[in-house]
């Protein structure tokens, strides 16, 4: 966990990622940050997340989106 | 042809009835634009607008579209203003502007009462429906010129100060009509626009649309975040012809998306704005084997995209897509530093000459003056090149290839930006004492060092009020002292090569 808040908290220093839950409907993530997420993921800590996983649902808070980590590494 | 909207009267006659652009719930047939366009056309002209500005501040949507096609009706030009710009830009834009009237949308009505202290706002849906005066708008087209302006889109400017580039109908229609029998539209295209309506990447599905009688899908932008929704819009849709940044085929291509899905219609796929990594542009190749591409290029200064490359053989990693030549009727010069034209081989300038070469920068002669020069070659009578800051040789193939920039002007995410820019803005906040800006190409991201006393999250949230969202650092930096060079500029070359080793 602690490595995906500093990849999100690198890209927003101003976010609190803690508590948001609207990431992406509230427009604070973009495209870029959705590729460098994916992309930092990967090279750190060797998780591919498949295409039909990058869906607004696991990108809205730090939350879902580790959860999304877990369930991969699980596999 | 001396008027961009000829395209949009003899289509309405063949096909008035078909969807010309679709997006947010909204659909308009080419009927429809006729008429919309005519109304607004008629309340602006009322307000003697013919050869002057009037904003255009609305989100992403079929009706901004429209109010485009509303200010030429009116005999003006139309300056494009994206909702989701920053206050400060906005504000900067207007004032250096000074449009007469402003047009907005619910999305923007509030800001616009903010802002605009000096220019009328007028709400699009008040003005929409108003009965046209047919005698009014033929009086004034009557008067029309090619060479008037058609638009002003502003593009990054490396003092801090972003330029408006002016565009009249002339280069417009010889952009059309070049860039349209290079790709091959048709009045069975169907574009999926990714291009932001507030650049000048608009024109190559907009005005193609109003030329053929096609048709143009708004591409909701958060699609571009999520590759599998996306690849279902452009099927849902239809789509068979996109025109996209690099960036945007990549997000598809380097998630494996194809995998999953893949687009069923397209068969033409054209790219510009960045290099396209021969890893992903072969993926797009082996998951459309039928489909076409060709790499554009081309600076806003020069209408549209200046030159075209179709792909006709295999690209193996390690190399580069050439630029290929350039558009029926532009011509690209290179030129050396000594003012002489390279041989084949040698770099040198690319400068462009034809008609797509844009007005210049809107009430800004020095900054035109610099770039919009004299030809070199030529001291025989008064012709205007433009400098486009790109250095380029040709390859054996004859074909022309890009090899780097004179400057710091930096693509990202296909958006054209001035470090200089962000560094300018950055400096001008009380906490900042130095400021330096370098872009690490590989990783693609802008790297902001600074000294000052301000906390990296006070310092983001404060960036975000000032510059639009594609110019935004993605990685801040603080540090105790600068590196200088020996004649006392910021090293910024040490500073970069710092990062790219430290990374």
């Amino acid at each position: 966990m602690e490595t995906l808040m500093d990849i999100l908290t690198e890209l927003h220093p101003d976010v609190d990622f803690d508590s948001c839950e609207t990431l992406v409907d509230d427009k604070i993530l973009d495209s870029f940050d959705i590729i460098t997420i994916i992309t930092e993921l990967n090279s750190q800590l060797d998780v591919t997340i498949p295409a039909d996983k990058i869906v607004p649902e696991n990108f809205n808070s730090a939350k879902a989106l580790w959860a999304l980590v877990e369930e991969l590494q699980d596999e | 042809m001396n008027n961009i909207l000829e395209y949009l009267e003899k289509t309405v006659k063949e096909v008035p009835d078909k969807t010309a652009f679709k997006g947010g719930g909204t659909e308009y047939t080419f009927r429809q634009l006729v008429d919309v366009s005519r109304s607004i056309g008629t309340v602006l002209a009322a307000r003697d607008v013919r050869k002057k500005p009037v904003a255009v501040y609305m989100k992403k949507h079929p009706d901004m579209i429209v109010s485009f096609f509303g200010v030429l009706q009116a005999g003006a030009f139309y300056i494009p203003i994206d909702e989701e710009m920053p206050a400060h830009r906005i504000q900067y834009i207007l004032e250096s502007i000074a449009p007469e009237v402003v047009i907005c949308d619910d999305s923007t009505l509030e800001n616009a009462k903010k802002l605009c202290t000096k220019s009328e706002v007028l709400y699009f849906k008040d003005i929409c429906g108003l009965p046209a005066d047919d005698a009014v708008l033929a009086e004034i087209r009557s008067r029309a010129l090619d060479i008037d302006p058609m638009y002003v889109v502003f593009t990054s400017g490396s003092t801090g100060t972003p330029k408006g580039v002016t565009a009249c109908h002339r280069s417009v229609i010889d952009y059309v009509e070049t860039l349209s029998e290079t790709l091959g539209f048709s009045r069975d295209t169907i574009f999926g626009n990714q291009a932001p309506l507030y650049f000048d990447a608009h024109l190559k599905d907009v005005y193609p649309t109003l030329k053929f009688g096609s048709t143009t899908c708004l591409i909701p932008k958060e699609l571009f975040m999520f590759p599998v929704k996306l690849m279902e819009f452009l099927n849902e849709n239809r789509v068979n012809t996109i025109c996209w940044v690099v960036s945007a085929l990549s997000m598809v291509s380097a998630f494996g998306t194809f995998k999953t899905i893949k687009p069923e219609y397209v068969h033409t796929v054209a790219f510009g704005g960045e290099v396209f990594q021969i890893k992903q542009f072969n993926a797009w190749r082996e998951a459309l084997p039928g489909a076409s591409f060709t790499n554009l290029y081309g600076p806003t200064e020069a209408t549209g995209f200046s030159c075209w490359y179709k792909v006709d053989r295999e690209f193996v990693p390690g190399e580069v897509i050439p630029i290929g030549r350039p558009f029926r009727n532009t011509e690209v010069l290179l030129i050396k530093e000594d003012g002489t034209e390279a041989k084949d081989g040698e770099p040198g300038e690319m400068c462009i000459r034809g008609t797509a070469v844009t007005l210049g920068y809107f009430r800004n002669p020095e900054k035109t003056a610099e770039s919009f020069v004299q030809n070199p070659l030529n001291d025989s009578w008064p012709e205007i090149i433009y400098k486009t800051g790109d250095i380029a040789m040709k390859n054996e193939r004859g074909e022309l290839v890009f090899l780097s920039r004179k400057d710091y002007q930096i693509k990202h995410m296909g958006h054209r930006i001035e470090l200089g820019e962000i560094e300018a803005i950055v400096s001008n906040l009380d906490a900042i004492k130095s400021v330096c800006c370098i872009f690490d190409d590989e990783r693609k991201k802008i790297v902001l060092y600074y000294i000052g006393d301000i906390e990296k999250g006070e310092l983001s949230a404060k960036l975000k009020e000032l510059m639009p969202r594609y110019m935004l650092p993605n990685s801040l930096i603080p540090l105790d002292t600068m590196p200088f060079t020996a004649t006392g500029k910021i090293d910024r070359n040490l500073l970069k090569k710092r990062y790219m080793e430290g990374k």
